[in-house]
């Protein structure tokens, strides 16, 4: 079987869906390029150099550029980036066009429109509201119509994955969805399910505040709401990544993928679990019983095991790989890996700061433990483990091929890419441990700490160094903007002989001898709303019951 | 471990019709790495229960709600500050959270003494940790918030607003000072 697919041709995407794709990653880039500016001057604020004042053109205030920085890389980065990347591999996967291109295309351009809507009202300073918007502090209609936008679109971007999917599975019955299809479609259902939280919260409880319609929000139930969406968040950023590190990194390297039932198996294990635990977000919160705050805080633990099966996976998959290239040794095998490789040393980069983000993780769900550490500065140090790490070096690495898949264009300057994700890993190790460290002694997030008159001396060291890492990271991250960018841009093409191909990696056994049951839908996506429905009806049944709309709102 | 890569090239059970014989096949390693985590996993939950049961390290409960337009109307919230339950030994605070101060912004307290801190928000959300202590709480419109700590160290402690409640965010902080 395998013999058969490499003799037929494979069908790439065509020109029109190159672009469609390319358009894509070219808001994600254009966003992160904005977003990012904003990081260096929070992190040298910390450290003692206000450059907000010298910079006004970029940011007002110190919290304007913070919603900027955590809108435009948290949400817009991200969600651009994976809509389309997810498009590519659905294509790519099945073989075969999208079933609907035009609703694809009216999803992202949804996407683009609710952007531009949520953008505007940021930039004039009426959105000021960092990117939790927790109510009842209150943002422009604009900010919350253009968010809603930007999910829908994206929900519109998966129903037209899944009506793709559903033809090829007609035609295919008894065959096993390639992996990387598979797995596009558990992240889109996931978020689907996830946003819903979100949804509420905006249509329900802030629009009809806003305009006047209720007298006021109640805001225990709204970060209810909030929380619902926002932890499965973490795991739309985190699960593309996944994606490649199983599917697409050994390719990279040399090797094949490690187990495809296990890979399914935790994406299963993600779609049933990364929901029905937000209330770990909520441990400090005055409105949720504790008992239930302890019930989620289980649930959390459990989602770390499909995680920790991942980290087994991979490892095995590259040692699998690197063996095969040559390397030896229990431990001196991963020298023989391709560190030269800007695309694989960013996601092998990315991969080890997970450790120490996946680690942090268990911390912060550890229910009483989070009492010394919540809503401190540790937690923006753990994030950028997670979305700022794992998630987006692997796209950085992603589109140092997909970049060259799209255009037929070489990569730029290889080396200095290799250079980049080096810089960014190294400030990235200054930056987040700092921001941890100076956490634990008590400095609280989100607040500019150059302006707060109760620093004590011992955290001057810290919060210096959380100044220069964060600047060593935006070195690194401008770097990849400047390779990505003249790639594209440039005018050299590459040989018909030497285009780059969608790094697709085989499995070690025979895809058939998966078992059905990993390929089948119905029996995990009523375990995903079961056990929603048992983790969260009751909490929600009583908060919605109890609901008092008695929060005005206030602007910043 | 790879050395035993090459052995499992061999195909399962491989008749996509019996689901039965379905199995999931799961490499020797890796069936260890799975029990070392369950194992991890199950101690770490043991170690937060033993924390929350034996020690009495509790995070915020339900404590009911109230109006956030009537606080400066209706006890005990229109009277904040400190109530002496037993001198020198157990105290309570009611502190009232508005942009950009707590109300009272200074607290008063003999060392040995355990004080319960019962906060709630005028305005927006706002956050309350104390320096040294498990004592850290969302503050919120309309929800009545509530920890304890007791202080056997002389000396100054700051709580300070940890969620973003406007401009003046970074000046929001008040000190509890606890005498010899």
């Amino acid at each position: 079987m395998i013999e058969n697919q490499t003799k037929q041709p494979v069908r790439e995407l065509t020109s029109s869906e190159k672009w469609f794709v390319g358009w894509h990653v070219i808001f994600a880039v254009a966003a992160l390029s904005i977003g990012i500016q904003y990081g260096p001057m929070q992190a040298l604020e910390h450290a003692g150099l206000d450059l907000y004042p010298k910079l006004s053109f970029l940011a007002s205030s110190y919290y304007q550029g913070l919603t900027l920085h955590g809108v435009l890389n948290a949400l817009i980065w991200t969600t651009f980036f994976i809509t389309g990347f997810l498009t590519l591999v659905v294509i790519r996967g099945l073989e075969r066009p999208l079933k609907y291109p035009w609703l694809n295309r009216i999803g992202f351009w949804m996407m683009v429109v609710g952007l531009v809507v949520a953008a505007v009202p940021i930039l004039a300073g009426k959105a000021t509201v960092l990117y939790t918007f927790y109510p009842p502090m209150e943002a422009s209609a604009w900010f919350y119509i253009g968010l809603v936008l930007v999910v829908v679109g994206s929900w519109i971007e998966g129903y037209g994955m899944y009506f793709t999917f559903y033809s090829w599975r007609k035609e295919n019955p008894g065959t096993r969805s390639p992996f990387v299809v598979f797995a596009s479609l558990v992240t889109m259902v996931m978020w689907q399910i996830a946003t819903l939280g979100i949804a509420a919260e905006i249509l329900a409880i802030i629009l009809p505040s806003v305009f006047g319609w209720t007298s006021g929000t109640d805001p225990q139930l709204s970060r209810t709401l909030f929380w619902y969406t926002g932890h499965p968040l973490v795991y739309f950023w985190v699960l593309p990544a996944y994606l490649s590190w199983y599917a697409m990194l050994p390719k990279q390297t040399g090797g094949k993928m490690f187990s495809d039932s296990l890979a399914r198996l935790s994406f299963w294990l993600f779609l049933v679990l990364s929901v029905p635990l937000g209330f770990h977000h909520q441990f400090a919160d005055p409105g949720v019983p504790a008992g239930w705050k302890f019930i989620h805080a289980l649930l959390t633990f459990s989602v770390a095991f499909p995680s920790m099966m991942t980290l087994f996976t991979v490892v095995a998959s590259l040692e699998y790989g690197a063996k095969k290239r040559g390397g030896k040794g229990l431990i001196g095998w991963m020298k023989a890996l391709p560190w030269s490789d800007p695309s694989v040393l960013w996601q092998l980069l990315a991969g080890l700061l997970f450790i120490f983000g996946g680690i942090g993780g268990i911390v912060n769900a550890s229910y009483n433990v989070n009492l010394a550490l919540h809503n401190t500065s540790w937690i923006p140090g753990h994030f950028h483990l997670t979305v700022a790490s794992a998630a987006t070096m692997t796209f950085v690495a992603i589109s140092f091929w997909m970049v060259p898949y799209l255009t037929g264009k070489p990569l730029w300057k290889p080396k200095l890419a290799v250079i980049g994700g080096w810089t960014y890993f190294t400030g990235m190790l200054i930056f987040s441990n700092a921001m941890h460290v100076v956490g634990l002694l008590g400095a609280p997030r989100r607040t500019p700490l150059g302006l707060a008159p109760y620093i004590p001396e011992e955290w001057a060291g810290h919060l210096w160094r959380v100044g220069f890492g964060g600047t060593i990271m935006w070195i690194g991250l401008m770097i990849f903007i400047v390779v990505v960018a003249v790639t594209a841009l440039q005018r050299k093409r590459l040989p018909e002989n030497e285009l780059v191909e969608v790094p697709l990696a085989e499995s070690l056994h025979d895809l058939q001898s998966t078992p059905a049951w990993l390929d089948r839908w119905r029996p995990w996506l009523i375990a995903s709303v079961v056990i929603i429905i048992l983790s969260y009806g009751p909490q929600l049944y009583e908060q919605i019951t109890q609901v008092q709309l008695t929060s005005p709102g206030f602007t910043p | 471990m790879s050395d035993q890569a090459p052995k499992s090239d061999e195909p399962l059970d491989d008749d996509p019709q019996d689901d039965a014989k379905q199995h999931i096949h799961i490499d020797p390693y890796e069936k260890n790495w799975i029990r070392i985590s369950i194992g991890f996993l199950v101690f770490f939950v043991i170690m937060i229960t033993i924390a929350g049961l034996a020690l009495g390290i509790q995070v915020p409960t339900d404590e009911g709600r109230v109006d956030p337009n009537t606080l400066d109307t209706a006890l005990p919230w229109s009277e904040p500050g400190l109530r002496e339950i037993v001198p020198g030994e157990e105290y309570e605070v009611y502190i009232v959270a508005r942009r950009f101060s707590f109300d009272p912004r200074e607290i008063t307290v003999p060392v040995g003494s355990k004080v319960t801190f019962w906060a709630t928000s005028a305005d927006v959300q706002h956050g309350f940790a104390l320096d040294g202590t498990n004592v850290n709480m969302m503050v919120i419109p309309g929800q009545v918030s509530r920890l304890a700590a007791t202080f056997d160290e002389p000396g100054e402690y700051n709580f300070i607003c940890h969620e973003y409640c406007g401009l003046g965010h970074a000046v929001m902080y008040g000190t509890l000072t606890v005498e010899k």
